[in-house]
């Protein structure tokens, strides 16, 4: 018990230190201010791209040979990769909401039928359009696609429905971003970015400085462990952590106004462990470092691909293979992927599920990796 | 446990980085209620040596204690017995002098912080500047902030590493005022400095080289283990005369102070034969003198730079 006090009193000690140098510091402490609401004004500009191949989900309701050949004329697109078969609504939309795929077809009960009649049936393309540019293209691309399938498929009696319009129609839905602004989806992507800049840059730095001002050696030279010295030098950068956050949020609801349509709170829980993330990999990155311009330089090296392979510069899908994979391994880019689902979809904890355990699995990892590097500060 | 009444017993430590050896085979015994000089050129492994002692930095052979715990697994132990004055000052500088001081005795998990920190500023008369930020302060003030905070958790040892480098003469009068005064409460010292004077003020020394321990003792034993004679000239010219005599094989070393230049060698009667060519020529006066513990030193490093 007594030993459980003796540590909280340590690392509540290094947090006062840590706050007071922080607040000595006006240059780093108004720049972690700054620098989000800077990037919100500057990244207000979204870069046009084309990505293909998007995952979609068929949610067929009509077993018909226009069915079939509408699958392909969609697949020979290049756009759209029909990857389920969904068998209800309710899968399909959950489908959306997990970001599993970025299109759901519906074709609707007796649409081959009606195609005959020429009743002029709709066919529902719902699209994912949190991220516009994502599926800009494909959807752009629908008419063509149309057309394509008409002239190929509509053979002997159904010729005669050439030539005339359309033989059905295409609704498109755009789901959770239905204007398609390019700020929608911005917004919590530069939450990513500026919690990944400030996150790892300040820790790196933080720590740096103490070894290159000498004090690190006075600080291991003093019985406290590891883990209190660490524990104290991030709870202040995870409460400015959220500070940031909350900057974004707001600016993004009364500057931009970006819907926020899911869980402030569960946004908050997540928060923590992403913060957590960046600053663990923060104190890593600062062993390697010498000084504090090394430690600036090597936080670009993280931030670099943390804002274009993390899908915040140009749509995930849109990367190559390679490009994806070393995206896969940023925190970031689950991150973004969970702000987006929570204030643009509403999604909820089972949603956000397949992008959190990756990122607690980093912390992990990055943490221990963390504690084993600053034991051997001085060795 | 080690021997009774030793606070420092370490046998062979030696520490390499990337395949040079640092410190060597370093053996060091210190007394409890001792100074001890740790002395030796820049680079000789004094810093690694103390580091190694407080458990910074593990040994990569050789074992031994501190305050009878073992400096390779019970270095948390050593570390709060231990005040540690690092070379370079390591205080926050964008602190206070009072909130430095208030986070050593937090991290040393203090009663009465609050008290003990007053305590300690008065201690050290730092009171007057308690709000000042450390970084701020002249180097008389950082070290003695930094000799405050490494004995405000009543250490029983206390290691210091070049303590008074760029501190004038009165501020280390005092300074070493303080540490005799917290020797003669049982406190045991091992300080390294660069200063003879220094030197002479401590029990015994240390001489370290190459990461090697070249002697120890007493002044007199390590001015006695050099085994010199020493003469002084005075006269016209010294700084001929110096090179003259440094080319003759009996003159190990020599050195010019003020008027006076004086010579050391190993051999008595060789030295003898070197200096009658100017001791009688008219304008030049020469005596024999005792052996400072600077010929010495200078001796044991020329001496290991032949070897």
């Amino acid at each position: 018990m007594q030993l459980a006090s003796g540590s909280l009193r340590r690392i509540w000690a290094v947090m006062v230190k840590e706050l007071k140098q922080l607040r000595r510091d006006r240059g780093t402490f108004s720049m972690m201010i700054v620098i989000p609401i800077v990037q919100l004004l500057l990244f207000g500009y979204a870069i046009d791209t084309d990505p293909k191949n998007m995952p979609t989900a068929i949610l067929s309701q009509d077993n018909s040979v226009f069915s079939r050949s509408l699958a392909a004329g969609l697949k020979n697109s290049e756009y759209f990769v029909i990857e389920r078969e969904a068998a209800s609504e309710e899968e399909a939309r959950l489908l959306l909401q997990q970001g599993k795929v970025q299109f759901v077809v519906t074709i609707p009960q007796n649409f081959g039928r009606d195609v005959i009649r020429g009743d002029r049936p709709a066919l529902l393309i719902e699209a994912d359009a949190t991220d516009p540019t994502a599926s800009a293209g494909a959807l752009s691309a629908l008419n063509g696609i149309v057309t394509q399938i008409v002239r190929e498929d509509f053979r002997g009696v159904l010729a005669d429905l050439k030539g005339k319009p359309d033989p059905f129609q295409i609704q498109i839905h755009r789901l959770y971003n239905p204007e398609g602004f390019s700020r929608y989806n911005i917004v919590p992507g530069l939450m990513g970015i500026v919690l990944t800049m400030t996150g790892v840059m300040m820790t790196a730095m933080a720590l740096t400085r103490e070894r290159e001002r000498g004090t690190m050696e006075n600080l291991l030279s003093m019985p406290v462990k590891p883990i209190e010295v660490m524990a104290g030098k991030i709870i202040p950068y995870v409460a400015i952590g959220y500070i940031q956050a909350a900057i974004i949020v707001i600016a993004a609801k009364f500057l931009f106004d970006v819907p926020i349509i899911g869980s402030l709170f569960l946004l908050s829980a997540v928060l923590i462990v992403f913060i957590i993330c960046n600053l663990a990999l923060g104190f890593t990155m600062s062993s390697a470092a010498q000084n504090q311009m090394q430690a600036m330089q090597i936080s670009m090296a993280i931030l670099l691909p943390s804002i274009l392979l993390s899908g915040y510069m140009f749509p995930f899908r849109g990367m190559p293979v390679w490009a994806q994979i070393i995206g896969n391994m940023l925190p970031v880019t689950y991150f973004m992927r969970i702000v987006r689902s929570i204030l643009l979809k509403g999604g909820d904890f089972i949603e956000i599920g397949p992008h959190l355990w990756p990122m607690f699995i980093f912390m992990a990892l990055i943490t221990a990796l963390a504690m084993k590097l600053y034991r051997k500060t001085l060795d | 446990m080690s021997v009774a009444g030793c606070a420092i017993d370490v046998q062979a430590l030696t520490k390499r980085y990337n395949g040079k050896t640092v410190v060597d085979k370093v053996s060091i015994r210190v007394p409890r209620g001792k100074i001890y000089g740790f002395l030796g050129p820049n680079g000789s492994g004094k810093t690694t040596t103390i580091r190694m002692l407080c458990g910074l930095i593990t040994p990569d052979f050789g074992k031994g204690t501190c305050l009878g715990f073992d400096v390779r697994t019970e270095s948390e132990k050593i570390r709060r017995r231990t005040g540690y004055m690092t070379q370079k000052f390591s205080y926050w500088e964008d602190l206070s002098i009072e909130e430095n001081l208030k986070f050593v005795a937090d991290m040393f998990g203090l009663d009465n912080p609050d008290e003990r920190v007053e305590e300690t500023l008065k201690r050290l008369n730092l009171a007057s500047r308690r709000n000042q930020l450390a970084g701020k302060l002249s180097g008389g003030w950082k070290q003695r902030l930094a000799l405050a905070a490494c004995i405000m958790h009543d250490p029983e040892l206390l290691l210091l590493d070049e303590p008074t480098a760029g501190v004038d003469p009165q501020a280390r009068r005092e300074f070493w005022d303080h540490i005799h005064a917290l020797a003669a409460k049982g406190l045991t010292v091992l300080v390294s400095t660069h200063y003879m004077d220094e030197a002479e003020r401590c029990h015994a020394i240390i001489y370290i080289a190459y990461g090697r321990i070249v002697t120890s003792g007493t002044a007199e034993e390590v001015i006695a283990h050099a085994g010199l004679t020493t003469w002084t000239v005075e006269g016209r010219d010294l700084s001929e005369v110096r090179n003259e005599l440094q080319s003759n094989p009996a003159v190990s070393t020599s050195a010019l102070f003020g008027n006076t230049l004086h010579v050391s060698g190993p051999d008595a009667e060789s030295l003898r034969k070197a200096m009658r060519t100017y001791c009688g020529k008219p304008g030049y006066i020469c005596a024999e003198a005792p052996t400072s513990l600077e010929d010495a030193f200078i001796h044991f490093m020329s001496r290991i730079k032949e070897e």
